[in-house]
């Protein structure tokens, strides 16, 4: 039995906002269920006495003081963006959501 | 429906969420600032425009901060909690997610205790978690400013990353016809308790704090709640009143002929006092949280914790209950001053000198009725509780009587200077040279030769009038107790 399935790809596709074709959905189905097969290969190997863990590194409470330091300027900010205007970031229509 | 006859067939539950942006200096998780209007993207760095590798550390004094806020709502503390992504597909985060809580917030099963009608109502608090803001997207093209019928959006990311700590209550039943007022008393108080504990400027208008409003309705007397709404947008805290209001008759009318209530987002419109539909729920978001791996897990130290509860200051509901007693005033007169956001400034002025009663006369009835005429809070007249108690001081010395005082406010008011300035530029002093109070007095008898004669022939409240004669003659500045006295005297009669 596959670990995820053509309809949930879709689904996820939507959520995305990707254009998949079938032939695409096919192709990437089949790629994340051996992907998905890889990671939960890990559970083989987890025994009781290993805990879950969302981290690599066995630590808490890295944290940095309340300061402020410089960032970046409006033009170096804005330089990558495929469109600005009145020095904002400019993104085409969003539909169906509303904030 | 109108809204008594939805309160007699229908009992509310109420539901609030939220949004307080912390007072911090830097971000969330970046050391951009975090000044309010500044200019589009000028508070912008690589970890908050979500550039290729940059990476978030989370801000020690938002930690901290989220804690008290918890504790200070009569939490549980995570011993061990950590940060979500929450993905969504929306421009206003860069990232396409924001980094938030999950199912570990940081405080958890706490309460608040509101005033409503000179009683206590207990609202439990379910969660009290940190998260980021987001940008701010502004839809252009189209006739309305609104996303529907936008040609595209600009966004501004100087927001995006501020520390958003959201608190989210259970649902509230049984506050029947109150549950306006107490979604208001709610929100008021949880402002309160920001701002004692010194976290957030809590603005409503400037979006530091953001409230949604939920609102079922069931039957009288059935067991199962309805479905709910959430509302948006409520940006004051008499829209929070008004949104529940109108949610309910809205609510009412629909369930009454016999439709459903859909599960959705809705809009509150300031203008119209209205919801609209926004997004509906019923399409379940699909945010796909999962722990997120940029962030290690937050395990505050309980000895640490422990100090900070210790060190929280006293709890507005609790400094009200001590200055009602240290005030000697009534449970209503406390809601009102509460309500009138005076309690501060009354309490200012008693710090400076004046008698409470005195403090709280002034702030609660010239001063109030100037603020209402100028359509500002009463923290915003230009008169402080130094000056207020000065006032008092000099009324008490015997140098001013309440009709000077009130003119020494409105001198102050106006910008002429300090009580002392406005007393000696306007010449307010009460008269108390016994030759030129003796001189009036003498006019006034002689101007009624009426009035004189029947208190003479023992017609004692007579004398008000000639009181008032000596009172107008000096324009006010008479003091009206010894002008009696002299008035008695020189007429051969005894008071």
């Amino acid at each position: 039995m596959s670990a995820i399935t053509r309809d949930e790809v879709a689904h996820l596709a939507r959520l995305s906002r990707l254009a998949l074709s079938d032939e695409e959905l096919d192709h990437f189905a089949a790629q994340l269920d051996v992907i998905i097969g890889a990671v939960a290969r890990v559970a083989e190997v987890a025994a009781d006495d290993i805990p879950p863990s969302s981290h690599a590194l066995p630590l808490t409470n890295v944290y940095r003081p309340d300061e402020v330091r410089p960032g970046l300027t409006p033009e170096a900010a804005l330089s990558g963006a495929p469109a600005v205007e009145e020095n904002r970031f400019r993104v085409p229509r969003i539909l169906g959501e509303e904030a | 429906m109108p809204y008594d006859e939805a309160l007699e067939r229908f009992e509310p539950v109420l539901g609030l969420e939220t949004h307080v942006e912390l007072g911090t200096a830097s971000k969330m998780f970046c050391a951009c600032p975090t000044t309010f209007g500044a200019p589009p993207n000028t508070h912008v760095c690589p970890v908050c425009l979500a550039l290729p590798g940059a990476l978030p550390t989370a801000n020690a004094t938002a930690i901290e901060s989220t804690i008290r806020i918890g504790l200070a709502l009569n939490c549980s503390i995570a011993e061990w909690c950590r940060f979500a992504r929450k993905n969504y597909f929306y421009p206003d985060m860069p990232k396409n997610y924001q980094i938030s809580q999950y199912d570990e917030p940081l405080c958890f099963d706490g309460y608040l205790d509101v005033e409503v009608d000179g009683r206590t109502v207990r609202i439990e608090i379910e969660r009290v978690h940190l998260e980021e803001d987001t940008g701010k997207s502004t839809h252009m093209g189209g006739a309305t400013g609104r996303i529907h019928g936008a040609d595209y959006s600009i966004v501004d990311y100087n927001r995006a990353g501020i520390p958003l700590v959201e608190i989210v209550t259970k649902p509230i039943p049984g506050t029947d016809r109150l549950a306006p007022e107490v979604a208001r008393a709610y929100v008021t108080e949880l402002r309160e308790v920001m701002r004692s504990l010194g976290v957030s400027d809590v603005r409503m208008e400037e979006g530091s704090m953001r409230c949604d409003v939920n609102v079922s309705l069931m039957p009288r007397g059935a067991s199962e709640w309805g479905t709910r709404t959430e509302t948006k947008n409520v940006n004051s805290l008499r829209s929070v009143e008004r949104s529940v209001r109108s949610e309910i008759e809205r609510q009412a009318g629909i369930l009454a002929a016999g439709g459903r209530i859909v599960q959705e987002t809705r809009h509150f419109h300031e203008d119209t006092g209205t919801t609209t539909s926004g997004r509906s729920k019923e399409e379940a978001q699909d945010y796909r949280y999962f722990p997120e791996p940029d962030l290690v897990p937050i395990a505050p130290d309980f000895a640490w914790v422990a100090a900070l509860k210790t060190a929280l200051p006293e709890l507005p509901r609790l400094k009200r209950k001590r200055l009602q007693q240290e005030w000697g005033v009534s449970g209503l007169d406390m809601e009102a001053m509460h309500n009138a956001d005076a309690i501060d400034l009354v309490e200012a002025t008693v710090s400076a000198g004046a008698p409470p009663a005195d403090a709280r006369k002034w702030w609660m009835g010239e001063l109030a009725r100037r603020a209402n005429e100028a359509g500002v809070p009463l923290s915003a007249l230009r008169i402080t509780p130094d000056e207020i108690a000065r006032v008092c001081a000099m009324v008490a010395g015997g140098a001013l009587n309440d009709k000077l005082a009130r003119q020494v406010l409105e001198g102050v008011l106006n910008g002429e200077g300090s009580p002392d300035d406005v007393v000696a530029a306007r010449g307010l002093q009460i008269v108390n040279d016994e030759g030129e109070l003796s001189a009036i007095i003498d006019q006034v008898l002689a101007d009624n030769a009426d009035a004189a004669d029947k208190v003479r022939s023992g017609k004692i409240a007579a004398v008000g009038a000639l009181v008032g004669g000596v009172m107008k003659a000096s324009r006010g500045k008479a003091d009206a107790g010894r002008a009696r006295e002299l008035i008695l005297d020189k007429l051969g009669v005894s008071g």
